[in-house]
């Protein structure tokens, strides 16, 4: 892992973003694994878009400040790529992770972009499936576990299983929709 | 002595007060929620609805009658704890005096927040700062981390010199991010904090005592003496509690901290989150050959001031962030001290005062690089033109 690895989650009020983000950092997080997640708080509004950000790194954290170089930009609103502040600041040869119902070609076509890595889910159609529910952030998750490789799928379900446990004791059927659309994502997430 | 188990968990600065509360199991906990103190006692209640502490939770109305609440709780000699956030605080201003002219151990999370108006719900000083002269020993984090460790300092601070504790870490920044904190199993949380101990409660009928009694001209001014006295011998008792901290955990506690300070030609001085990206900005202007460095105040009041005078005697220029206006006109509430502890240094360093980060203003590398690149030319020539700047501001 190089020193210190940015996310930055794009996606509109309600979308589950910034659970997502705090999950994400709470499951690499370690002996050795340095996390911070924080949530770009605006006027809370169902359907504006917001921001949150991720940062993992081998080195204890000391930064305050919110991330303007991301090695990685995800995406739960494919709406939210027709604003190009989206992508501000994403390094050369970083990650766009998108979710919608297009391919990472078409992406990149539409929206004109020049280098990066550009992969794409649809990950509201998979939690749809799994969930009966467009949260999206859940399969986004499972997503960028793959795209990063930042830990192993084996090691990331054992973490979310015991976190949804601790939830939904009482609805396991809950548990294991979301461990399935985790593992559902990782597999059929599509690079260029 | 050896260090104890520990465990690593992801908790944001709220959680780690909460958590730290939980081990603490004060006796009584009285507030109302404001963003962004909210998420911190609605984990604490959630603790207390799980029956995993005794606290009796008192939910009140208003700020006003949750600090009330808490003076009559403390005054019953019952170990007292509540948090709040800007207008909260403010809110609360008469009762704060109550609480620290009653010599009162109450400690109070205070997750910074900038004052109304215009309406603001993010991190600044604004409401400590105003909250300086109120007699509350006045304790800042930089990290989730310190926010926890603070909280079970404050206990022993508050209990042992008899006077209240605030504990101040910045709004969101802290207070909603999350960050991995290491935190002690609860059984040596309760040897360190131990039991309080009070010579006088006011519900001991066996020795009843007047608590509150009208107080005029033949005897205010020798308790207010014996009040300011107890503030101002209170940073050895508050030194001491940090080095038994550190026995436990191995993380050091003073006055102030110093980063790369002891070489540096350039400091600034700074308190609250911010600490943290300073000394990021400092590694990279010290490779970049600038002799860079950073204090930062943990204890605000008592100021320590005989700690900041030493840390930057010599230096070539200062820098003071202020992250809250104090509408002096002259500059904010941290420079002014600062340069005041200065004065009897016959060599004292140049000093400027920055304003940054109000309500919530993000603060990168590059500002605080920038605070330093503007000290380059102040150390070369030993002349302050305008020493009240402002930092990242649209003018």
């Amino acid at each position: 892992m190089q020193d210190m690895l940015e996310i930055r989650w794009h996606a509109r009020g309600g979308q589950g973003a910034k659970t997502a983000a705090l999950l994400l950092a709470e499951s690499l997080m370690g002996e050795g694994t340095y996390v911070q997640a924080f949530p770009e708080y605006g006027p809370e509004r169902m359907g504006a878009p917001m921001r949150s950000y991720d940062r993992i790194s081998s080195k204890p954290i000391r930064l305050h400040t919110s991330i303007k170089n991301p090695d990685v930009v995800i995406i739960l609103d494919p709406s939210l790529l027709a604003d190009p502040s989206t992508l501000d600041g994403l390094k050369e040869d970083g990650i766009i992770l998108v979710n919608t119902v297009e391919d990472p070609k078409t992406v990149r076509e539409k929206y004109n972009i020049k280098g990066r890595k550009i992969y794409t889910l649809n990950a509201s159609q998979l939690a749809q499936e799994e969930l009966k529910r467009d949260l999206a952030s859940v399969p986004m998750l499972g997503a960028l576990i793959k795209v990063t490789g930042l830990t192993n799928l084996e090691d990331f379900l054992a973490h979310i299983r015991k976190e949804l446990e601790r939830k939904f004791a009482h609805r396991p059927e809950v548990i294991e929709a979301n461990l399935k659309l985790y593992q559902r994502a990782y597999q059929e997430v599509k690079s260029e | 002595m050896s260090q104890v188990a520990k465990e690593l968990m992801a908790l944001t600065g709220n959680e780690a007060a909460a958590y730290a509360m939980r081990q603490i199991n004060p006796d009584v906990v009285a507030a109302y929620p404001i963003t962004p103190q909210t998420e911190l006692m609605q984990t604490f209640a959630q603790y207390v609805a799980d029956g995993l502490v005794d606290t009796e939770l008192v939910t009140v109305e208003s700020e006003h009658s949750a600090m009330s609440a808490c003076v009559g709780a403390a005054a019953a000699g019952a170990r007292t704890m509540t948090a709040t956030s800007s207008q909260g605080l403010a809110l609360m201003w008469e009762v704060l005096y109550i609480a620290s002219g009653l010599r009162l151990p109450i400690v109070m999370c205070v997750i910074n927040r900038a004052l109304s108006a215009p309406i603001n719900i993010h991190g600044d000083h604004s409401d400590a700062m105003g909250a300086r002269d109120s007699g509350w020993i006045q304790l800042f984090c930089e990290n989730a981390q310190e926010v926890y460790d603070n909280v079970l300092q404050a206990v022993r601070i508050a209990e042992e010199v008899f006077l209240p504790v605030m504990v101040n870490y910045d709004g969101f920044i802290i207070s909603h991010g999350v960050e991995v904190v290491e935190t002690l199993p609860k059984e040596v949380v309760q040897a360190f904090v131990g039991e309080r101990k009070t010579p006088y409660k006011l519900l001991d009928v066996e020795h009843p005592i007047t608590v509150g009694a009208l107080d005029l001209q033949d005897y205010y001014m020798e308790h207010k003496r014996a009040q300011s006295e107890a503030m101002r011998t209170a940073m050895p008792t508050i030194l001491k509690i940090g080095e038994d901290f550190e026995k436990l955990t191995g993380r050091r506690y003073e006055a102030i901290e110093t980063y790369r300070l002891d070489d540096a030609e350039l400091a600034i001085v700074a308190l609250g989150s911010t600490c943290g990206t300073a000394k990021d900005a400092i590694d990279e202007l010290r490779d970049e050959g600038l002799k860079a460095g950073l204090l930062k105040i943990r204890v605000f009041r008592p100021f320590p001031w005989k700690y900041i005078q030493t840390a930057l005697r010599g230096k070539k220029a200062v820098a003071v962030m202020d992250r809250a206006e104090g509408m002096s006109a002259v500059g904010g509430p941290v420079f002014h001290e600062v340069r005041s502890c200065l004065y009897d240094l016959g060599d004292r360093p140049p000093i400027v005062n920055y304003i940054y980060g109000l309500g919530g203003r993000d603060v990168s590398i590059e500002d605080i690089k920038k605070v330093f690149n503007e000290l380059v030319p102040i150390a070369e020539t030993g002349k302050v033109e305008d020493f009240y700047r402002y930092l990242g501001v649209r003018e």
